[in-house]
This record gives structure tokens, C-alpha cells and sequence, in this order.
């Protein structure tokens, strides 16, 4: 068995008084990819983001690397640096030019030199096709072209799993296959850890190791990625896959 | 007409001295606007910050500052001050003074907006960087709120300077004073100097000013597109 990377264990999340995650278990493992599936508002991005600590969870825990975190700031802040995220949004800083967003957190947060990061950023810019444009701003680019500028930023700080939250969903459609490629190498060549919230089913089923179904805040299959698209155990399930043509 | 113009104006050393009376009216706002801007940065930052006493106690601050005619504000640190707490500095540095607790008030309340309304999913995509709490402001946070803060920092400019006109309330010698005082010793010979001066005041607060002015409507048009 490989290492364990991240593992849930009964986590519950409310929001006041409304209960949004039932009692969450799950184990991710070394080169493992997880997408995470289920109809919108079934609180697959609230699960994503209890995992870095962008919300806090009521009742649970999460571990990394069979260590509990300690929920504190900066205890997250920490471990952060291990788990990268990309959003729907992208969310490049507006006020810092392509190279500089890739190497605020590499230079600021982990103290690596300079020179020797941006060297590294070069080499990640050219794999994803904008070396051309390490001076640019955000604003100056396309959705896609920010997105895989957002993979590089989150990729550079060496994580050793990713967090993928609907990267895809706000991308016109030429430009959402260059993106599920680069997730696609990510995984196949470079043996990345990741959860995917997605809706791409056709790149679900190629990329998934496990699926997790997520409806109402609860799991209703943990289940391998191709038994899951062959034959969904649920009913709910078979009918959500139906629902997206697939 | 032109002559007496030319007498009031420029007999003397009239003009020189005008001029002197707008310089001190401008080094009195730029020292105050960057005193104010410095404290003020400071104090919007900390309106962000979840303590309630903390926002309570600046939000009160804000307030004072905002009701407070400036002008009771100027006899307040002119009279008030020196008497109850035994200082003695001069005029320009109390004025000085009460201008740069007001421009960080009003400062404090731009910055706090600004800050709040740089996009939530900026914060949370620095902090997904595992960027701390201070980096993350000192980074991300405070260069967009600079940004979204500057039409509104130059109106406060303009309104400081504008305000400058004040002074003379408590004895500076600013452009107003000192025009004040060329009228009335021309006021015998020359009946009409009082529209000369002042139309020459006019004129040269609207130089200041009007530049400051377009400046930031440009700037808030294009934030606008
Ligand atoms: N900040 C919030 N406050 C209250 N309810 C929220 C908040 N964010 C999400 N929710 C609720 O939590 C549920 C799960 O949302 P979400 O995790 O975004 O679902 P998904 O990503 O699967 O579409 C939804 O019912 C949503 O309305
Ligand atoms: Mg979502």
C-alpha cells in the first residue's frame, strides 16, 4: 500500500444551525486521484475547502500524512504549503504580473531564492504553453490562459496533493480540454495527488481512482472510478450520471 | 482699473508675500495629508480586524472627526490644548496637527472599504498559497485597496487644501491672512483691492486644486469601465 496522504475521519460542518456535511469519511492515498461528484449544492466545495482549512468544520478531523492537523491558523498556514488549491475563479493577483504571482508565495512564504524559483517557473510556464508570457498582468490574458497560470502558482510551491474545485466550469469550451490535459499529465506523468470536483464526466472517468457521491452533504458511494461509471451502486447516482448526458 | 490692479497686486512685495501665504498653506497640507495618510492606513487596517471594542473605539474616532466643524477642531489644539496640557509649539504645528487626526480618520474609513472590497476569493486564494495573515495584506490585499482608495485619498486632498483657508483662524499667516491684511491696507486708496486679492486667491486655489480634481475623476471613470 502506498502512503497516506490525506484521511477524513467523521467530519461534520454546519452552517448555524444547518447541517451541510454528514459525518465524512475518506482515505486519499500516494498518486491517488479522488473527483469528487454530485449534484450543485451538495457541498462538494465545502468539503474541498475543509481539507486546507479555508472553513472550519464542526466536529471531526483531517489528517495529513497520518498526523492530526491541529486546527489552528497557524497550524493551516503550515500545512497549506503541502496542499495546493485552485479555484472555479482563478484569482491571479491583478496587481502583480504573471511571474510574480508564480513566485509571491515560493519567495515569501517558504524563503527559496529567487533566481532559482523563477528558473523553475520558467520551466512550468513553458509546459503549460505561456513562457511568452511570464510579464503580462492577469488581466491581459484569457480565462484559460489565467487558469493554467493559477496551476502553476499552486504547482510550484512543490504541494503534495492538489485541490481542484470546478477549474473547468467558468472556461469557454476550446478552452477547458487544455486544461483537463494538463490535469490528465499531472496525474499519469507526474503521479500528482488530487481531488477533483468536476463535471466533465468523460475526464471523471479517465482520471478517476475513486469517486466519491456526494448528495445533501452526505456520501453515498465511496466507490473505485471505473466500477462507479460502469455500474453506479445508487440509484441517485445512475440518475445523476443520466442527468448529465452521460 | 489696470492701475489699481497693478498697485495692489504687485506694488511691493505684495505678490512675493502672497505667495508666501500659499506656500505655508501647502506645506501645512502636504505635512498633514502624509502624517494622515501614514496614521490613517494604520487605523483601517485595524477596522478590519475582527475585534469589536477595537472597531468600536476607531468607528468612534471616525465619527468625532466627521462632526467636529474643523474650525472648533483648529481652536480646540490652538486654545484648548496648549493651556490644558502645557504646550507650547507653534501654530503651524498644532494646525498641522488637528489636520492629520482628521485627514486619518477620514483616511482610516477609505482604507477599511477599500480593504473590504478587494474580492473575498483574493483572500482565500493568498491564504490557499499559505500566505500568513500579514503577507497576505502586505501583498495581496493593501496594493489593490491602494488602488481602489486613490480617487477618493485626492478628493480628501483637495478638501484638506481647501480647508487650509482656515488658518487664519488661529494666526497663521496663510494666503487668506496675509491677503486680508493687503486689502486693508489698501482699502483707503484702492476700494476695489478686495476683489483683486481674492480673485487672485481664487485662482490660484483652483490651480491647486482643479488638476487634483480631474485626477481623480479620471481615475474613477476608468475604475468604473
Ligand atoms: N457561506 C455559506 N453560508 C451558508 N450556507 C452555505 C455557505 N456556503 C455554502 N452554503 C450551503 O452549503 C451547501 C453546500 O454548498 P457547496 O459546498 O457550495 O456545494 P457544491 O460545491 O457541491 O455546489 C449549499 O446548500 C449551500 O447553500
Ligand atoms: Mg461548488
Amino acid at each position: 500500500m502506498t502512503e497516506e496522504i490525506l484521511r477524513v475521519e467523521n467530519l461534520n460542518k454546519f452552517y448555524g444551525d444547518r447541517h451541510i456535511l454528514h459525518d465524512i469519511n475518506f482515505t486519499l492515498h500516494q498518486g491517488e486521484v479522488l473527483t469528487l461528484l454530485g449534484p450543485s449544492g451538495s457541498g462538494k466545495s465545502t468539503l474541498i475547502r475543509c481539507l486546507n482549512g479555508l472553513e472550519d468544520f464542526s466536529s471531526g478531523a483531517v489528517y495529513f500524512k497520518g498526523e492530526k492537523i491541529k486546527p489552528t491558523d497557524k497550524n493551516w498556514q503550515e500545512i497549506r504549503q503541502k496542499i495546493g488549491m485552485v479555484f472555479q475563479s482563478y484569482d491571479l493577483f491583478p496587481n502583480l504580473t504573471v511571474m510574480e504571482n508564480i513566485l509571491l508565495a515560493p519567495t515569501k512564504v517558504q524563503k527559496r531564492a529567487k533566481d532559482q524559483v523563477a528558473q523553475e517557473a520558467e520551466g512550468l510556464l513553458k509546459d503549460v504553453g505561456l513562457e511568452k508570457y511570464a510579464d503580462s498582468y492577469p488581466r491581459e490574458l484569457s480565462g484559460g490562459q489565467k487558469q493554467r497560470i493559477a496551476i502553476v502558482r499552486a504547482l510550484i510551491m512543490h504541494p503534495e496533493v492538489m485541490l481542484l474545485d470546478e477549474v473547468t466550469a467558468s472556461l469557454d469550451p476550446e478552452m477547458v480540454r487544455g486544461i483537463l490535459q494538463i490535469m490528465t499529465k499531472l496525474s499519469k506523468k507526474h503521479h500528482m495527488t488530487m481531488i477533483i470536483v468536476t463535471h466533465e464526466m468523460g475526464f471523471a472517468e479517465q482520471i478517476a481512482d475513486q469517486v466519491l457521491f456526494l448528495e445533501d452533504g452526505r456520501i453515498l458511494e465511496n466507490t473505485p472510478g471505473k466500477a462507479f461509471f460502469a455500474q453506479p451502486k445508487t440509484e441517485r447516482a445512475r440518475d445523476f450520471l443520466e442527468s448529465m448526458d452521460f | 482699473m489696470e492701475h489699481s490692479v497693478i498697485n495692489v497686486l504687485f506694488v511691493g512685495n505684495n505678490f512675493a508675500r502672497i505667495m508666501q501665504g500659499l506656500w505655508t498653506s501647502v506645506w501645512i497640507s502636504v505635512d498633514s495629508l502624509a502624517a494622515g495618510l501614514v496614521l490613517g492606513t494604520l487605523l483601517g487596517i485595524l477596522r478590519t480586524l475582527p475585534s469589536k471594542p477595537l472597531r468600536f473605539i476607531l468607528r468612534l474616532y471616525l465619527e468625532f472627526f466627521r462632526i467636529v466643524p474643523t474650525i472648533v477642531l483648529l481652536y480646540l489644539v490652538y486654545y484648548i490644548l496648549p493651556r490644558s496640557f502645557n504646550i507650547s509649539w507653534p501654530a503651524s504645528w498644532m494646525a498641522i496637527l488637528a489636520f492629520a487626526l482628521w485627514v486619518a480618520a477620514e483616511f482610516s474609513d477609505i482604507v477599511r472599504g477599500a480593504i473590504e472590497s478587494v474580492p473575498v476569493t483574493q483572500k482565500e486564494s493568498g491564504l490557499a498559497l499559505g500566505l500568513s495573515k500579514t503577507q497576505l495584506f502586505r501583498y495581496v490585499l493593501l496594493p489593490q485597496a491602494v488602488q481602489l482608495e486613490l480617487p477618493a485619498t485626492i478628493n480628501l486632498a483637495t478638501r484638506v487644501i481647501k480647508t487650509t483657508s482656515l488658518l487664519m483662524m488661529i494666526s497663521i499667516m496663510d494666503v487668506i491672512a496675509i491677503g486680508q491684511q493687503i486689502i486693508e491696507a489698501n482699502n483707503q486708496k484702492y476700494p476695489t483691492a478686495v476683489f483683486w486679492i481674492y480673485g487672485l486667491i481664487f485662482i490660484l486655489y483652483f490651480i491647486i486644486d482643479y488638476p487634483l480634481s480631474l485626477w481623480s475623476k479620471k481615475l474613477a471613470a476608468k475604475e468604473n469601465r
